[in-house]
């Protein structure tokens, strides 16, 4: 299904339009997201940020990280933002004020962002259509704050707003589907990626802001001091993220579902769990809990079976 | 050529706008400035004023939207009322601060609880200190020419800040009013389409807007915002003069009624004033000597002028609608009050709140407020703490 | 590029831009964070097979790919976090502890 843009790494252009000198943590999953989407969409790009983990690593004043227009405005009003700028560009390009040119109207805001408090604003962009790539750079909790819950956070997840104790261990509810939220709203394209498969990243990105009319991307990024495990398994636990069928990779261009990258056998999901440290606590029943969901989401995707444990 | 038409005020508004060319219109509904919108969408529909009609799903994304659209460098406006105002508050700073001139039209609302759709200050007051420049205009013919004037000293260099302007809601934007129209040309000749800052939004020249503020930096940009907004007095008044020339309609920072031998001066903001000049009337004829000072500029204040217009009366009640709870009375009051604080010789300024929520303003009410401020001043009467809600029914 | 880095952390009420806008592009080159690492990375150009990965996956967007199609690890950006080694397919990168200064 995926669109080839890039077929291969060396395709990916050598330039950078989110420039090294930034302050995320080591082994940030967004700012390798980040990186890897800006090469993929080019500098004919304005972005707006949402408060959150790349708006502040990316521009402590009076270094920016960026080498295309960026605003950052608010924390819940990104795509509102987004709204007034595509369409501004779209009424003074017809009034001949700006010369005609396709500038790629993007946004970056991470799950806090999206699917707590910005969820209004994204609501109403994909509404009224605009123009415009929605990117969600999950690392499933407000890590900018201090790595607390919020909707995107998985089931039985340490934050220090779901701390794991004797009365409650950790998050009791799963994490929300924004994914369907977003469909509800009959998008021509919406996609799931991570950036541990940088092509499928790379590509959907590109489809995201080739397609008229609104796209958003859900990005799944790993976060060493958030999930609790060394910076250098970042990469790792994407991939056993994806294996395991916790985060599947797929895209819905005009409501039809297809996956992008098969998982033949899922693995256990054990083998994501353990090795970070906001799931150490779990017990069997709460791992199979989360095995049973996984299963039954697997199951109705069409991913393959999952490895007998 | 200029003609004389009957409008409702809040078709003024959007008159105004309409004639001004706006880009971006971002509409969300809220009572009573709901016409003002309704009438943009007719316009954009028909065809007969080419922008683009956002309809957001709230005040907050209004506001964000206009951030936007104004960032890349398009002519915005957009319309709010009471709750609408508070619900985008957080963004009106965002607006100052990122200097966008965006016109903002406020149908002064009373602010909840209880829910009231009814006009009064409150709303704007919540929300002064946001760094808009604020005028408050009183009908359907100020309401016009301010907002014309509005977008061309907000996009001017030397300003580049957003301006909200203050109408009551229902006595200013449900009545139908004569005006004159400005012609279309002498619009267009006043107000080219808005010339794109060289930091806008684009690709041609990156630029990064909303960088952390560090402690290090966050003290001069506030104060470059604070000079820019005290700065921008003088550019409206250059502007407003233009105005004045092209129309014969000039506009001030206060505009004086029966003042010049006045004992007692009633100062107010927005439509009451046209109910005080009446009372001023009767006053006169029953022999009290009062007048009334119609402010309309709010922000930046006009403490210098107001100073220097005040110094020599005996006593100035300051009327609003609107009042800080727990504070020191009514937001205008305060401020006039400091303003001629350090006069060696000064006025009595006393504070009278009143027409919360829509509640009317007699003039009746408007001519006992200037026998009480006479009385206070000559001895025979006393007010705590020189501010009092009038109207309460206790 | 080259350019001198005028960058002012403390500017006075003057030289703050119009609304603290930032308007040069891409400033962060200027701030080196390679100097956050504990461990560098270190390539052995004869297990290399020139894959791109490591150069695809750097979170710090710290490894150069050069015209002849080399990689080289940016010491002035790396912050040192290890992805690289952990997923070469040749085992070509070995973290190295950097001495004290």
């Amino acid at each position: 299904m995926t669109e080839q843009y890039f077929k291969s790494i060396k395709e990916l252009p050598t330039e950078s339009w989110f420039v090294h000198g930034e302050r995320s943590c080591q082994g940030c999953g967004e700012a390798l997201a980040t990186k890897i989407i800006m090469k993929a969409i080019g500098p004919s790009t304005i972005v707006v940020s949402a408060t959150g983990c790349l708006e502040i690593i990316s521009s402590p004043y009076p270094y920016t990280s960026w080498a295309v227009p960026w605003a950052h405005f608010l924390f819940e009003n990104a795509a509102a933002s987004a709204s007034g700028i595509e369409t501004g560009l779209r009424v003074l390009m017809r009034k001949g004020r700006l010369p005609k040119k396709k500038i790629n109207v993007t946004v970056f805001a991470g799950d806090g962002g999206t699917v707590d408090i910005g969820l209004q604003s994204l609501s109403g962009a994909l509404e009224r259509g605009h123009d415009f790539l929605y990117v969600c750079l999950d690392n499933e909790a407000y890590m900018n704050t201090g790595i607390q819950r919020s909707s995107s956070t998985p089931y039985a997840a340490w934050t220090t707003t779901s701390a794991v104790g004797k009365v409650i261990r950790g998050k009791p509810q799963w994490k929300k589907d924004i994914v369907s939220i977003v469909d509800a709203h009959r998008v021509p394209y919406i996609a799931t990626a991570c950036p541990t498969y940088p092509l499928d990243l790379a590509n959907k990105a590109k489809r995201g802001v080739e397609v008229e009319g609104p796209a958003y991307l859900h990005v799944f990024c790993p976060c060493p001091p958030g999930w609790r495990y060394p910076s250098e398994k970042s990469i790792l636990v994407g991939r056993l993220g994806v294996e395991t069928g916790i985060f599947p990779l797929y895209e819905i261009e005009d409501g039809e579902l297809g996956l992008t990258v098969n998982v033949p056998q899922r693995k256990h999901v054990r083998e994501y769990l353990k090795i970070q440290g906001r799931f150490t606590h779990l017990n069997e029943e709460e791992i199979a809990k989360i095995q049973k969901r996984v299963d039954e989401e697997s199951e109705k995707l069409g991913l393959g079976p999952r490895v007998k444990s | 050529m200029a003609k004389r038409i009957p409008i409702e005020d809040s078709y003024a508004a959007s008159l105004a706008v309409k004639m001004a060319n706006v880009d971006v219109i971002s509409a969300y509904p809220i009572t009573p400035q709901t016409h003002i919108v309704e009438r943009l969408s007719e316009y954009v529909s028909n065809g007969e004023l080419n922008a683009e009609y956002i309809n957001v799903e709230s005040e907050h994304s209004a506001m964000s939207a206009c951030l936007g659209a104004s960032a890349v460098g398009a002519r915005c406006f957009t319309a709010t009322a009471g709750q609408g105002l508070a619900l985008m508050h957080e963004v009106l700073f965002i607006a100052a601060g990122n200097r966008l001139p965006i016109v903002m039209t406020v149908a002064n609302r009373s602010l909840s609880p209880n829910i009231s759709i009814w006009g009064d200050q409150s709303d704007m007051m919540a929300s002064k200190d946001c760094g808009w420049i604020q005028i408050y205009c009183e009908d359907a013919q100020e309401i016009f020419d301010i907002i014309l004037c509005a977008y061309k000293n907000a996009e001017d260099d030397r300003v580049l800040l957003p301006v909200a302007v203050n109408f009551d809601g229902f006595y200013a934007t449900h009545v139908i009013e004569s005006m004159v129209v400005t012609s279309q040309e002498e619009v267009d000749d006043f107000l080219p389409p808005r010339k794109i800052p060289s930091f806008a939004l684009h690709p041609d020249h990156p630029t990064s807007w909303g960088a952390v503020g560090f402690p290090a930096i966050q003290t001069e940009i506030k104060k470059q915002l604070e000079d820019a907004l005290r700065n921008s007095k003088s550019i409206m008044n250059e502007v407003w003069n233009q105005y004045g020339r092209i129309t014969g309609r000039y506009y001030d920072i206060f505009e004086p009624y029966k003042t010049e031998d006045a004992e007692v001066v009633l100062l107010l903001m927005g439509s009451s004033c046209g109910t005080a000049r009446i009372a001023i009337d009767r006053l006169r004829e029953k022999g009290v000597k009062a007048g009334v000072l119609k402010l309309r500029l709010f922000r930046p204040f006009p403490d210098k002028e107001l100073r220097s217009f005040l110094k020599d009366y005996r006593v100035v009640a300051v009327v609003e609608k609107d009042f800080s709870a727990g504070g020191l009375g009514g937001h205008l009051f305060s401020e006039v009050r400091t303003s001629l604080y350090n006069l060696k010789q000064k006025p009595k300024v006393l504070g009278f709140i009143a027409g919360l929520g829509g509640r009317d303003i007699r003039i009746d009410e408007f001519e006992s407020v200037a026998k009480k401020a006479l009385n206070i001043v000559n001895g025979k009467e006393k007010m705590e703490r020189d501010f009092m809600f009038l109207q309460v029914r206790e | 590029m080259g350019e001198e880095c005028k960058l002012k952390d403390k500017p006075t009420i003057k030289e703050l831009p119009i609304a603290s806008i930032i308007m040069t592009p891409a400033t962060s080159r200027f701030y080196k964070t390679g100097d956050w690492r504990s461990f560098r990375p270190e390539i052995d150009k004869n297990k290399c097979i020139r894959c791109g990965l490591c150069w695809v996956y750097c979170p710090a967007d710290a490894i150069i790919r050069t015209e002849e199609g080399d990689y080289e690890i940016d010491l002035d950006y790396c912050k040192g976090c290890g992805v690289c080694p952990e997923e070469c397919p040749t085992k070509a990168i070995t973290m190295v502890e950097e001495a004290e200064v």
